[in-house]
């Protein structure tokens, strides 16, 4: 039987001259019905505008096919997609191919109700109208899982979270039944639980209705568990291809062995830290003691506060020298909020945050998310490394460059650095700036808030492998914020796991991950994408994060407590 | 707070500023202010008459009672009386509003009919010849005094027509339509001309924007056709920055109807002010430039509360 | 200083910044030439014999009813409006762009208190409130400056607060308050050097509008005041004998679209290159 789709030598090109500007240049793959293709790889790879030039998507964004061919095989022959005109491909589009996309908030119409875009798709796939189209998005919400449909339907995208978002992308898609679903990076802009969620909603679909995926994404461990073959790509070309047993058993380019090894994986706790051991007669360096923060929920005409948004609720650890602890938990866990009041960006509504005073003002110091973002785009290295040292009041001499240039080598940056700005540097190069101004002031702690979360995954390895370093040479102590399981337990030594605003459980990081006692760590972590669980079903559940504003005067039950360990902690459910 | 209620909130609080502004701007005429009243009669009073009459417009209340008088008075539609005419502010002014409203109107109408559109033209052929000519004219226009245009206009007319249009009177519309139109169509060209430049240029970036949005991407996906993405999903977004343009812009038609009227002769409320000035008929000058500060606070307003009900993030608030 | 030998190559390389440029550049050698004397003819001499005299090689744009030479003229004007343009316009930018970021630096109250004002600034058109301060001071070169630098303040503290209220949220913002780097620190190399590039671009536009108003107040006999050569008192004058002289109207009117022209095309090369969007690229 022919496959469904079929690529020859694909050549797509950007800019004036596409030929000469290719991003994708020369891929060939085969894709029967009823089967999943991964196509994996990192950005530049040319993954993303591989999957736009099937549905020639990549036509509007100003991109060329500059070669090869792509056959999609139909009932009444197949088509040459490379060659079709527009009419054809507007009709493809949609009843054959339909695509789902990384960013649900971007993606949908804001002025256009979510029900008016759902029908759109049954009136183009189906030439459905009016009530019917309605009762037909309807019932496609409820397909995906989305409860009070019916009401939902009135709805506009910003008034939903990104994970409904996605649902209801998924909904317009499948409203044509098309024999081919692309899905570009669906997944990596929601929460892990929620992947887990539409992941377990895709293998669901593709099993009712029999049609085929091609999947894109960054993460090799996503695509364990749903992909039947598997392609790697790397600058624009496909470096390897294959089932997916036999790639990732025995993966024979170099490439993929990298994503799969040198990459952080998760690993239930197999692979965690064996380097660290609490001194259990030394000063904690931070202790956090009953923080509460809240913030008012502006509400009525004159901002009398109606309630209150809980956005930490009482949260109790500390941190000892050298040891890293890991803050994980998804959006709305108050991590964040967290280490942004340790530092004093934030004003803590109750409780205290004791940080042990010694020889210097700020012991603490932090990394940020964003390596675009954290760094002053008008000012030359030199001048950003030298902020700190001038809000402490030291002089900008000899002595203080001098200690600009050894941070830079130990960061791995070359001294030339120093003149440059910021747009000149890669992510990672950034990040790494970012680490050596925070360590200008020779802190005692540093607190990392999704340092690497924005990096490619083989630059986040060798950023996490310096941090460890440092941590060993300046003996710093670290309080690591992260929502990436794999990331964590190649860093912490320590691991607390905060939901909707508070902490769930807390120990060392080989117990908690190997043996999480919360339900909510449980599903945490078996929502982790993991490369050892193939061919996995997904369980499907929509548990949502409950609403962090309550009423005014609330006060949550204290809590409670029990041992899980010699360092484990598990807060008790009620 | 809900975006409606914050813009409700806080109109009246301009529109006191503004008559704040307006009654203390005329206080720093140099000279006297019963002069400024009365004009140059004054020089016939006596001193005791100038007493009895300052005593009257209470000019020798502190100045905080005067103001709340002033206000009083504006609530009841007292705006005093004109100097020029001898009859009430308010009664002149409104005589002479129809027309420089009609005029602001009859611009914002052209420069939006021919704007829009253009600009939407321009940005579905982006980069090829048209979109560069539209942009060239939309560029010359912008960069033209409504009076350059109007001058070239008269000009055009006179010499190259033989026909020079008919300027002075005013016909009101509901009299007789076309020739009310056929005394106001040059003008409103003149005026809206510039505005009908800026509306296609930022049309034009904004559909350009919008096109390169990602929910376009989506739609294509759906397989809607060109004409589906640029008119259902495009546009209604595209629009919200040329309609909160055009508020901004509906205050400078306003003001620029002052030189449109001038050279074409037009009985309008910006001559009015003109004419004011030049003779010194100050209640006059402050009454019309009072007046047409509110009316253009009330159309911003009005304006917002569009931007609200074409925009749903505005409308409901986030989640 | 290599920044801005970036910024004068993106400029050259840009075709509306490469034709604006030189505009202006025209413009400024002929204010200048005009301000130091070097005129054709003398600008305020009446060659009475050679009154309305077309375009020729002696008159090259051809003479008034007085006999004044109109291109000596124009060369006068054009200096006069771009001294009101650059003194209105550095007025406006330094009170509007200290009054947007203080808005945005303190917020709440004072944000509310300075844009209301503001707002109530915004509440006239431009030519309206002009009219109001020629009423007060009297028209004349001084009230136009000031009519048209009060104007524009406004629009100045608009463009400047929104991208000052977004800095302050940024994270190398946040980064200076860990440090505990001080407020003129953060108001200065933070926050103002980064508003450079709107800044920039509206000062180049608000010199085009400001020339536009201008022409506009002198037509209507409220700016500069005869025999000075105005641009837009020259296109007053020009009205009466427009059938016989149309040379009076044609050249300063295309004197003044070619300035404004220069200034929007220079600002829109400006905002192009200065499109955020294309900062913090990687190399």
């Amino acid at each position: 039987m022919s496959p469904l789709l079929s690529v020859r030598d694909l050549k797509v090109g950007f800019g004036r001259d596409p030929r000469a500007n290719e991003v994708v240049k020369g891929v060939s793959f085969d894709l029967d019905a009823g089967k999943t293709l991964a196509i994996v790889g990192e950005s530049g790879s040319g993954k993303s505008v591989t999957a736009l030039s099937i549905n020639r998507l990549v036509d509007f964004g100003g991109g060329r096919i500059t070669g090869g061919s792509i056959m999609l095989n139909r009932p009444d022959g197949p088509v040459d997609i490379t060659a079709a005109d527009e009419p054809a491909l507007q009709r493809i589009r949609g009843r054959e191919i339909g695509m789902i996309f990384q960013e649900p908030m971007t993606s949908l119409n804001p002025v256009h109700t979510v029900g008016a875009q759902i029908e759109e798709a049954f009136r183009l796939s189906k030439g459905l109208e009016g009530r019917a189209a309605t009762l037909a998005a309807k019932e496609a919400l409820e397909r995906v899982r989305i409860p009070d449909a019916a009401q939902r339907l009135g709805y506009y995208p910003h008034q939903m979270s990104g994970g409904m978002r996605q649902r209801v992308m998924i909904a317009m898609v499948i409203a044509a039944n098309p024999r081919l679903l692309i899905a570009d990076e669906p997944t990596t802009a929601l929460d892990v639980t929620v992947q887990a969620q539409i992941m377990a909603l895709l293998a669901e679909l593709r099993a009712e209705t029999g049609m085929s995926m091609i999947f894109i994404t960054h993460d090799i461990g996503l695509v364990a568990g749903i992909a039947d073959d598997i392609m790697v790509m790397q600058n624009g070309v496909a470096v390897e291809q294959g089932p997916i047993d036999a790639v990732l058993d025995a993966p024979q380019h170099d490439y993929t062995r990298h994503l799969l090894n040198a990459v952080p994986h998760f690993s239930g706790g197999k692979s965690v830290r064996s380097d660290g051991t609490r001194a259990a007669a030394a000063e904690p360096l931070v202790k956090v003691d009953n923080l509460v923060i809240r913030f008012p929920a502006a509400r009525g005409l004159f901002r009398r506060s109606a309630g209150a948004v809980h956005a930490v609720d009482g949260v109790d650890f500390d941190l000892m020298p050298g040891e890293t602890l890991a803050i994980v938990g998804e959006s709305g866990s108050g991590k964040s909020t967290t280490a942004r009041a340790i530092l004093g960006l934030v004003r803590a509504t109750r409780g205290r945050i004791n940080t042990a005073k010694g020889r210097r003002a700020r012991p603490v110091q932090m990394v940020f998310q964003d390596p675009f973002g954290s760094l002053n785009p008008r000012l030359n290295v030199a001048s950003l490394l030298a902020e700190p040292a001038i809000a402490a009041g030291q002089r900008v001499d000899a002595r203080l460059r001098e200690r600009m240039l050894f941070l830079l080598r130990r960061v791995g940056l070359s001294e030339d650095a120093l003149n440059r700005y910021p747009h000149q540097f890669s992510g990672g190069q950034r990040q790494r700036l970012c680490i050596a101004r925070a360590l200008m002031l020779n802190p005692d702690v540093v607190v990392l808030d999704e340092a690497v979360s924005a990096l490619d995954v083989s630059v986040q390895a060798r950023v996490l492998d310096l941090l460890v370093d440092l941590q060993h040479e300046f003996g710093l102590a670290y309080l690591f914020i992260s929502h990436d399981m794999a990331v964590v337990e190649r860093i912490a030594h320590r691991i607390a796991v905060m939901y909707a605003g508070q902490l769930v459980e807390i120990g060392d990081a080989k117990s908690v991950l190997s043996a999480p006692q919360h339900s909510y760590t449980q599903r945490l972590i078996g929502a982790v994408p993991a490369i050892d669980r193939r061919r996995q079903t997904f369980k499907v559940d929509t548990t949502t994060v409950p609403s962090l504003v309550r009423p005014r005067g609330y006060e949550p039950p204290p809590a409670r407590w029990r041992d899980a360990g010699a360092d484990h902690r598990v807060r008790l459910e009620d | 707070m809900n975006y409606i209620t914050q813009r409700l909130l806080t109109f009246p609080l301009v529109l006191l500023g503004v008559s704040l502004l307006v009654f203390f701007a005329i206080r720093l005429v140099p000279g006297d202010a019963i002069i400024a009243m009365l004009g140059t009669e004054a020089g016939l009073l006596t001193p005791a008459q100038r007493d009895s009459l300052a005593a009257y417009f209470g000019l020798d209340q502190p100045i905080i009672i005067q103001y709340g008088r002033w206000l009083a008075g504006l609530f009841e539609g007292n705006f005093g009386i004109s100097v020029i005419y001898g009859k009430p502010v308010l009664e002149v002014i409104l005589s002479r509003f129809p027309l420089t409203l009609e005029l602001a109107l009859l611009s914002m109408f052209i420069a939006l009919a021919a704007g829009i559109p253009a600009g939407v033209f321009a940005a579905t052929r982006a980069d090829r010849p048209a979109d560069l000519s539209v942009r060239i004219f939309a560029m010359l226009g912008q960069s033209t005094p409504s009076f350059v245009v109007g001058l070239l206009l008269i000009y055009f007319l006179s010499v190259v027509f033989r026909a020079l249009p008919a300027m002075g009177t005013f016909t009101p519309l509901f009299e007789d339509p076309i020739g009310n139109l056929s005394q106001m169509i040059l003008p409103a060209i003149t005026l809206g001309l510039s505005f009908a430049a800026a509306v296609t240029r930022i049309s034009r970036s904004a559909m350009l924007d919008v096109l390169s949005d990602d929910y376009v991407r989506t739609a294509r996906s759906k397989g809607a056709s060109q004409r589906d993405v640029v008119w259902r999903h495009a546009l209604p977004n595209a629009l919200i920055p040329v309609v909160t343009l055009s508020g901004v812009e509906f205050g400078y038609l306003l003001g620029g109807a002052v030189i449109v009227e001038q050279i074409f002769a037009l009985p309008g409320l910006g001559r009015l002010t003109l004419d004011a000035i030049s003779q010194r008929d100050y209640p006059l000058v402050q009454g019309s430039v009072l007046f047409i500060a509110f009316n253009f606070l009330v159309v911003n307003l009005l304006v917002d509360l569009a931007y609200a009900a074409l925009d749903p993030r505005i409308r409901l608030g986030g989640k | 200083m290599q920044q801005l030998k970036g910024a004068i190559a993106a400029i050259a390389r840009h075709p509306s910044g490469r034709i604006g440029a030189a505009i202006i550049l025209i413009f400024l050698i002929l204010a200048g030439l005009g301000a130091a004397g070097i005129t054709p003819h003398n600008p305020l001499k009446q060659y009475v014999v050679d009154r309305l005299k077309p375009p020729s090689a002696t008159y090259w744009f051809g003479t008034d009813l007085l006999g004044r030479d109109t291109f000596s003229r124009l060369m006068l004007g054009i200096g006069e409006s771009f001294l009101i343009a650059f003194a209105s316009v550095g007025i406006a930018a330094t009170a509007g762009t200290l009054i947007g970021l203080f808005a945005a630096w303190w917020g709440h109250l004072w944000d509310g208190i300075l844009m209301r004002i503001m707002d109530v600034l915004l509440a006239f058109p431009a030519i309206l409130l002009a009219l109001l301060i020629v009423a007060i001071q009297g028209p004349g070169v001084v009230t136009s400056i000031t009519a048209i630098g009060i104007v524009y303040t406004p629009i100045f503290a608009r463009v400047v607060r929104a991208p000052a209220l977004a800095l302050k949220a940024r994270e190398f913002v946040e980064a200076a308050h860990t440090f505990g780097s001080s407020q003129r620190y953060i108001l200065t190399r933070h926050l103002l050097l980064n508003l450079i590039a709107p800044l920039t671009v509206t000062i180049t536009l608000a010199l085009a509008w400001s020339l536009l108003t201008e022409s506009g107040l002198s037509f209507l006999g409220l700016g500069s005041q005869p025999p000075a050569p105005s641009l837009g008192v020259m296109l007053a004058e020009s009205k009466s004998m427009m059938t016989r002289a149309p040379w009076l109207m044609i050249f300063p009117g295309l004197t003044i679209m070619l300035a404004i022209l220069g200034f929007n095309l220079f600002g829109d090369a400006l905002r192009d290159i200065l499109d955020p969007r294309t900062q913090g690229r990687e190399s």
